[in-house]
């Protein structure tokens, strides 16, 4: 686990410090004298080679690192991922600031997708050639296919402009008032859950069709066990392991999603974080960010790999 | 469940297109907006416009906003205007298709072609190979790929050609979701008794790949492709939608999305048109691939 945070990092600062690119000449300003380029590049840190740069940056994780010396020096405290000289601010505090609007966003609708997204995929199986069955998959071949943002504009413009019901463009803090954080958040969180509860439908479909043929169901009913009991505890069980399966990728994943997503609803997260970074050319923050994406997406297949054992007795360790 | 490609390659399409409607239709779409990729210069000449030429004569002067309705379709714009520069939105989109199926096609390729290497080899060699590179295909799988093509758009210089940085970058973060299948299928044809046999006769490790394990790959492989492509033109439409994609003045569905947004309000049809086209594109690659890996691999289909 920490060696794949280690190889990404690894790769990133060898991209992001070899590319010809100089932070210390965007920090030097106007004129900017040879001296002066020469002093910014010292106080950064950026005179080293680029492997002790690698090297000082990970014991900067553990010990906190002193940008230059004297009255002008700044600290950052351990854990500290680098410092922006362009925005003057640690850039674990940045991401800090805005990580409570990426994951109210991520949460929210992966709670949505992943209940909703299941729950009409059992319906489905259950109710295999219905109208309801065939209208759950033409929903969901169009929420694969269809790329995020474009539902979230179409959303915006038919229920925020056109019918005027829900709210567009504002972000409540939840500390602030929790029903307007929920209402702004409405419309996001549908839109990411259309997305991606698609595949959660397809899935959970194909599972349980496949789960519900299988010999145990057979046994169970045969013994008299009600059918709520078969679907609930017998075959709902096996077909939750893809789901959580999938839903760890995905939550992993979803720090990339959530760039396009806040795009769209202006929100103000990581995303938007990010995206600024990429336009004043922050390099810190853009190494801090891509870590920390890396770091989601162990955590994420950590936790994944923990919820085995509760689901599955099989995979639980001795 | 022995052989893993149940019948040949051109019989299952024919099957496929014959029997599945949907995966028809997806055929066709593809087809269709491939054809307006090749012949994008044809189209836009017959319409009369270019992508890239202002004309500040279709757009309303008080507003800046397409002149007409419905963005100002009419027989001179076929699509309307894109509005503040009056370009042409039928070119733009036309040409749009030229960029997507580009970098999508030859993002797939990469990516296919170093899975099916990479999985081939680890699977055929096994030992150290093996272990490496189904390591790497997990460190690959955890590395954050999107946030990572982000930055990378910041940092590389704007001399380098875009195209080929996305179809580069797109493409070599593909192959372990490819590898992985690759391997376990080649797991399997290894103890098959012609590759064995092959193997006694001395071929090298290179002559049964081409030889003996390619021709039985060429079912899964084409349908990881088929389903593959949606997702790197979905990619390219995403990193242009947010500006690190295609440079400007080269159109991009995505970019065209982008721009779409401020306007969504006054002027919905800007927003339509390249939206529509890329659901199109995505929609029927999903729909023939779909079609092909349940004619050509049951057991790819019962994964998913």
């Amino acid at each position: 686990m920490a060696l794949v945070l280690l190889v990404v990092a690894f790769c990133t600062f060898v991209v992001f410090y070899l590319v010809p690119s100089d932070p210390a000449l965007l920090a030097c300003g106007k004129p900017c004298t040879p001296e002066n380029l020469a002093l910014a590049r010292e106080f950064m840190g950026f005179d080293e080679p680029w492997w002790q740069q690698f090297v000082t940056f990970l014991t900067g994780i553990f010990t906190g690192r002193t940008f230059g010396t004297g009255a002008t020096a700044i600290h950052c405290a351990a854990p500290c991922f680098g410092y922006s000289f362009q925005q003057n601010a640690d850039v674990l505090e940045l991401i800090g600031a805005r990580l409570p609007v990426t994951f109210s966003l991520a949460v929210g609708s992966a709670v949505l997708w992943v209940v909703v997204g299941v729950a009409v995929g059992v319906y489905a199986a259950l109710h295999k050639d219905t109208w309801f069955d065939r209208a759950a998959l033409a929903g969901s071949v169009i929420g694969v296919s269809a790329p995020v943002y474009l539902v979230g504009l179409l959303g915006i413009l038919v229920l925020g402009f056109q019918l005027d019901v829900v709210p567009v463009g504002n972000y409540t803090e939840f500390s602030e008032d929790p029903v307007r954080w929920a209402w702004g958040l409405v419309l996001p969180w549908c839109v990411l859950a259309f997305a991606h509860g698609a595949h959660y439908v397809k899935l959970t479909r194909t599972q349980m069709l496949e789960t519900m043929s299988e010999d145990y169901i057979r046994t169970a009913r045969a013994k008299g066990v009600p059918e709520r009991a078969v679907v609930g505890k017998h075959a709902l069980r096996n077909v939750l392991l893809p789901v959580v399966t999938l839903t760890g990728i995905e939550f992993g994943a979803l720090l990339g999603g959530a760039v396009i997503t806040e795009r769209v609803f202006s929100l103000p997260g990581l995303g938007g974080l990010l995206i600024d970074a990429v336009h004043s050319r922050d390099l810190p923050t853009l190494l801090g960010c891509t870590l920390f994406a890396g770091f989601l997406v162990v955590v994420a297949n950590a936790v994944v790999d923990l919820s085995y054992g509760v689901l599955d007795p099989r995979a639980r360790l001795t | 469940m022995s052989t893993p490609v149940a019948r040949s390659v051109p019989a299952a399409i024919r099957s496929v297109l014959a029997r599945d409607r949907w995966a028809l239709a997806g055929t066709v779409t593809v087809v269709v907006i491939g054809l307006v990729a090749i012949f994008a210069d044809v189209l836009t000449a017959i319409e009369g416009h270019d992508p890239y030429t202002y004309d500040s004569t279709a757009l309303d002067p008080a507003t800046g906003l397409p002149a007409g309705v419905l963005g100002g379709v009419s027989g001179e714009h076929w699509f309307g205007v894109e509005p503040l520069t009056g370009r042409d939105l039928f070119a733009i989109v036309v040409h749009g298709a030229r960029t997507s199926f580009l970098i999508g096609l030859a993002a797939t390729l990469v990516s296919i072609g170093l899975g099916v290497l990479i999985g081939a080899a680890a699977g055929y060699l096994g030992g150290w190979v093996d272990r490496v590179i189904t390591w790497s295909a997990d460190v690959f799988l955890g590395f954050p790929y999107l946030v990572f093509m982000i930055a990378l758009g910041a940092v590389v210089p704007v001399e380098f050609p875009r195209a080929l940085l996305l179809i580069v970058v797109i493409g070599f973060f593909g192959w372990p979701s490819t590898a992985r299948i690759v391997r376990a299928q080649v797991l399997t044809l290894k103890e098959r008794n012609f590759v064995k046999a092959a193997r006694t006769l001395g071929a090298s490790p290179w002559q049964v790949f081409r030889a003996e394990l390619l021709p039985n790959l060429w079912g899964p492989v084409l349908v990881m492709a088929t389903l593959s492509v949606p997702g790197k033109v979905g990619l390219e439409a995403a990193l242009s939608f947010l500006g690190v994609g295609v440079l400007p003045p080269t159109p991009s569905w995505g970019r065209s999305i982008s721009s779409a947004i401020e306007w969504v309000a006054v002027d919905p049809a800007y927003l339509l048109f390249p939206g529509l086209a890329l659901f199109a594109v995505t929609w029927g690659f999903n729909a023939l691939g779909d079609g092909l890996r349940d004619a050509l691999d049951p057991r790819l289909g019962a994964k998913r």
